[in-house]
């Protein structure tokens, strides 16, 4: 009972969080239930499966009732996470997980530096309008209303090539390492495609969850998914990013990014070093 | 950009929305139900057992057991991605933006094919 309320109390924070930045919330799970509950890692990949399943479902509800989602960005770019997921499910064992560690830790790296940058930005945060003819083709610019700086914002996007490149590599290192991939779907749009931060996060919201329902089966039916844990953390989740995905839209932009960074920042360390073959 | 393009892709977010809602809410109402099945009697099942293929599941349900029952709403609340991809191919077939059937039906075939995956293995 006591730790069916803490797992409940959990998937609401990892829900709220998640929602707000775009990612699955494993980050957070799987060292609660590993270390403060002494479960098997097993356990807590399938549990953290779950948990993305339920943010992603949870928040896109919200996201789709308020336009804040490009849906067309997230179905041409899912053909490379889904892609590269089943590739990376294949290859297990071919390359070495620890250099594969090692190259997405500093990855995120990088891109915490980027983002760093991009919050010292005196111009604040700008939206790229500019035409491009991929984005034409694909129809892939939109507009979502802002409502903390309470104005609608058009928005275009570039470097496709680019992002959908990322989106295949983020496929790739969940379906080898087991990880999710929501921080680097957001980097993908934010960073090398120029979106806006919140439709970003919206997107990587809706496409979680399909990246992850391609690899949930597995941990379905070989156990990994236990009644007793999931239950709780999917309704907490549920409840969680049902209020993130609102509280999102309330806040600046410029606030979200300030959350994001030092989360990249503790991946990017947390998995270098595990290349190295230090846990933290 | 467009207007027309944006005010059909807004409908069709809108039915999306409410489709994947009845979806969510499905799943999370088959889970609290197993919850609260599992505080009124146990699990059902000996100590660290639960199921995990769809006849053990159908029949656990089908003789009230509270895991079961979790399972079933856990295995729905898997399939609500993919409906949101399934929901959104015949939006984008209502508003005949044809490229995108084809992109999202490319999706949920890979989709169905890693599922199928998971299952047999």
């Amino acid at each position: 009972m006591n730790s069916m309320l803490l797992l409940l109390v959990m998937g609401v924070g990892a829900g709220v969080l998640g929602a707000i930045l775009g990612i699955g919330g494993g980050m957070i799970i799987t060292p609660v239930l590993t270390i403060m509950m002494g479960l098997d890692i097993k356990y807590a990949i399938g549990a953290s499966i779950i948990s993305v399943i339920a943010t992603s479902s949870g928040s896109t509800i919200a996201y789709l009732k308020d336009d804040m989602l490009n849906l067309r960005v997230a179905m041409f770019l899912e053909i490379a996470t889904t892609v590269g997921a089943i590739m990376g499910a294949l290859l297990v064992g071919v390359f070495s997980s620890n250099f594969l560690y090692v190259l997405f830790g500093f990855f995120l790296l990088y891109s915490t530096y980027n983002m760093i940058r991009k919050l010292m930005d005196k111009k604040g945060e700008s939206v790229y309008t500019g035409h491009d003819p991929i984005v034409d083709k694909f129809k892939l610019s939109s507009t979502y209303y802002d409502k903390a700086e309470q104005k609608q914002i058009d928005y275009s996007m570039k470097n496709v090539p680019g992002g959908f490149i990322m989106m295949w590599a983020a496929g790739l290192a969940s379906g080898l390492l087991g990880i999710g991939s929501g921080a680097f779907k957001v980097i993908a749009m934010d960073t090398i495609m120029k979106m806006p931060l919140k439709p970003s996060s919206a997107t990587s919201n809706l496409m979680m969850g399909v990246t992850a329902a391609a690899s949930a089966t597995v941990y379905f039916f070989n156990g990994s998914i236990r009644p007793d844990i999931a239950a709780p953390l999917a309704i907490g989740v549920l409840v969680g990013a049902t209020i993130g995905a609102r509280l999102m839209q309330v806040l600046k932009p410029r606030i979200i990014r300030m959350i994001f960074i030092p989360i990249i920042l503790y991946m990017g360390v947390q998995m270098a070093l595990k290349g190295f073959g230090v846990n933290i | 950009m467009n207007n027309n393009t944006h005010e059909e892709t807004r409908q069709v977010e809108l039915v999306i929305g409410k489709i994947l809602r009845i979806g969510v809410v499905t799943s999370a109402i088959v889970i609290l139900i197993g919850m609260a099945l599992y505080f009124m009697g146990g699990s059902g099942y000996a100590s660290g057992e639960f199921p995990r293929r769809f006849m053990a599941i159908f029949a656990g349900v089908a003789a009230g057991k509270s895991y079961a029952v979790i399972m079933l709403g856990v295995f729905l609340l898997i399939l609500t991605p993919v409906l949101r991809v399934v929901v959104s191919i015949y939006a984008f077939y209502k508003e005949h933006d044809n490229l995108y059937v084809i992109i999202t039906t490319i999706v949920l075939v890979i989709l169905i094919f890693a599922m199928f995956m998971g299952y047999r293995s």
